[in-house]
């Protein structure tokens, strides 16, 4: 099974290589914030988690999205998602593998991450964020495995992989809702200090993966002969559409709280993000033009979504989907954990923009995770057309 | 595939994962520190900050000195990466709660100082994955293991005080400043006041109530002391109503330790 990595035309040999360069520069990268500390990076005293961690819990909410795959073919025996689970659960294990990577080239000190495991602490939320996300890896390479492998010998898997696949479902749910714990339980940050946001957190989630697996699913029919089917993609559009309707009113939700309540601790930080703080004649707005495109986004894309005409023209599917992972993206891969630190605790307005070696170590992980999918996606394809020329 | 190459894979992925779950167990078998936190807490150590003698600029910079000092803090230029255990913050900032829109500008920009509050709920002791930050039993100081920490900067995120501060990078220690006897650190881990831990461990007082108290007008500007003793300076100050104090964002629920006479 497994040598069918090693062997494509040659547009695979061109991805993997493309890749392959990247994780390369990414690793130059990190080579010298190894070496120099985090100073490399834009984070200060005052921000002190930036691009990394917007990452990881930007790629924890697409991991979690494979549920959405998951559930009804399993659970409800939804046939339609037959060729569509494994997609789903290639890209959960690629996106957590880079949720841990981006945690990894956070810490100041990574030689010691093992200190997590040596001192369990079951009062922290990292801690039980790296146990849940080491289980779900595990949980999808072993399902996904599996199931290739019955598929392979066109004989049913193993009665064991039932309760596994089970298992999968709710920690798939609980890997995002932890994740969400590490923000919403720290009384030193109002802007993250919501019940709302664990819900926020899966709505988000929910529209973004699926998202990205339409994409993925066009992207392969386009390229090989591989084809989940019309249906499969239709109903992810309608699982994009409810889940793009629920985070769009989680947010209008928030922004009722934050701002109807007039209390600064609140107010300071949407006000912030949406029209800018003022503080000793400096204007600070980085994020305001981002936060604007973001919500319109949203709000354009979820309009169009509502009409299944529109969503079965898999042309403007493909566009509205790119528009959902964006806006999703700077929701939560640029403005939540940033805007948390805007103002500081000592009420100090430090900007965050991060440095060119920064994003190059951010491109060199997400094309570790890219690798990464499109190896065993050309598992999978291998498997798919030997099957269906025997 | 040949079932060999599977079986060999398969077993090599039970052996990675069966080590992986038995790291902890190794962790037990090595007989670590612990770094516990226990119900057991016998004596709180606290520290009173006099608001009026500490607007005296002698009075903060030999305090801020005097810590820095004592620990090989480094001298680091750039305000948003300079590392600081103790430093002066503005009034308003420091107590948002209790600073109306109101107040006088001299009142709202009054020099304050601010260190770790040693709290008795410390949201950065709840958060740390290692537990490189624990409050201790004996004394209530909420210590730092610099050796243990990952520099992971979640404690940043929890502390709702700006205590704490993380090596950007690292902190060289410019040799013709005089070297404390105290531990070096590398790169990548956070550090904070613990009430000078290595000093009352002798029996001594912290540099900074020490140095405050050197500077002529600054004798009390800082008080510390157990707050389980009820004959302490600090225990009296607080019992005494005649005498206003105040802590930092008390509704949070942290049970801040250092009080600010006002």
């Amino acid at each position: 099974m497994l040598e069918n990595a090693f062997r494509g035309g040659k547009c695979y040999w061109m991805l993997v290589a493309f890749w392959s360069a990247l994780i390369v520069m990414g690793l130059a990268l990190y080579q010298q914030q190894f070496t120099d500390g985090l100073i490399i990076t834009g984070m200060s005293q005052d921000v002190s988690w930036g691009l990394y961690i917007s990452q990881f819990t930007f790629l924890v909410g697409v991991a979690a999205s494979a549920v959405m795959v998951v559930l009804p073919y399993y659970l409800h025996n939804y046939k339609a998602f037959g060729k569509m689970v494994i997609l789903g659960e290639g890209l959960a294990v690629s996106a957590v593998l880079m949720c841990m990577l981006f945690i990894f080239v956070d810490l100041g000190q990574p030689t010691r991450v093992m200190n997590v495991i040596l001192h369990p602490t079951p009062n922290s939320m990292m801690f039980w964020d790296f146990v849940a996300l080491t289980g779900y890896l595990v949980l999808n390479l072993v399902i996904g495995a599996v199931t290739l492998e019955a598929e392979r010998r066109q004989a049913p898997p193993p009665k064991w992989i039932k309760p596994v696949i089970y298992l999968s479902i709710p920690w798939a749910v609980s890997i995002h809702t932890v994740t969400a714990f590490l923000y919403s339980g720290l009384e030193a940050r109002p802007f993250w200090m919501t019940a709302v946001l664990a819900p926020r957190f899966l709505a988000s989630a929910f529209a973004s993966g699926p998202a990205l697996l339409i994409l993925l699913a066009l992207i392969l029919r386009t390229f090989t002969k591989f084809d989940p089917g019309k249906e499969a993609i239709q109903k992810l559009a309608v699982i994009v559409t409810y889940a793009m309707l629920a985070n769009v009113f989680f947010v209008l939700v928030e922004l009722f709280t934050g701002l109807y309540s007039d209390m600064p601790h609140h107010v300071d930080h949407f006000a912030y993000l949406f029209t800018g703080l003022r503080e000793g004649g400096e204007v600070f707005s980085a994020l305001v033009p981002w936060m604007w495109v973001c919500e319109i986004l949203s709000l354009v894309c979820v309009a169009v979504l509502l009409f299944p005409k529109a969503r079965a023209k898999e042309g403007l599917l493909a566009l509205i989907c790119v528009g959902v992972i964006a806006a999703v993206w700077i929701e939560k891969g640029l403005a939540m954990v940033v805007a948390a630190y805007i103002p500081s605790p000592l009420g100090h307005i430090t900007e965050y923009t991060p440095t060119l070696e920064e994003v190059g170590i951010t491109i060199g992980v997400y094309a570790i995770g890219f690798l990464l999918l499109t190896v065993l996606y050309k598992i999978v394809l291998g498997v798919r057309e030997r099957l269906e020329a025997a | 595939m040949s079932q060999d190459r599977r079986s060999f894979l398969k077993n090599a992925g039970c052996a990675a994962m069966g080590i992986g779950c038995g790291f902890p167990l190794l962790g037990v078998g090595c007989n670590r520190a612990e770094h516990g936190e226990g119900d057991s807490q016998t004596s709180q150590l606290a520290m009173i900050v006099d608001i009026e003698k500490c607007q005296d600029p002698k009075v903060q910079e030999a305090c801020t000195k005097a810590c820095h000092q004592a620990h090989n803090v480094p001298e680091i230029k750039d305000k948003h990466h300079r590392i600081d255990w103790i430093k002066s913050e503005k009034r308003g900032h420091v107590f948002p709660d209790q600073t109306h829109a109101h107040a006088d500008k001299t009142v709202k920009d009054m020099p304050v100082l601010v260190l770790c509050n040693h709290c008795d709920n410390p949201p950065c002791v709840k958060v740390c994955p290692t537990a490189a930050t624990w409050k201790r039993d004996s004394d209530g100081v909420v210590m730092m293991d610099m050796h243990r920490c990952i520099g992971c900067r979640y404690c940043m995120a929890a502390c709702p005080y700006g205590a704490r501060s993380f090596n950007w990078s690292d902190p060289e220690f410019k040799e013709t400043r005089k070297l404390a006897d105290y531990p070096r650190r590398e790169k990548g881990v956070v550090e904070k006041c613990t009430f000078c831990e290595e000093l009352i461990r002798r029996g001594e007082t912290p540099a900074c109530v020490e140095a405050a108290a050197s500077v002529s007008g600054g004798e009390g500007a800082l008080v510390f002391g157990d707050l389980s003793d009820k004959q302490s300076e600090v225990s009296k100050i607080l019992a005494d109503s005649s005498i206003n104090t105040i802590c930092r964002r008390v509704s949070l629920g942290t049970g801040p330790n250092v009080f600010y006479i006002v």
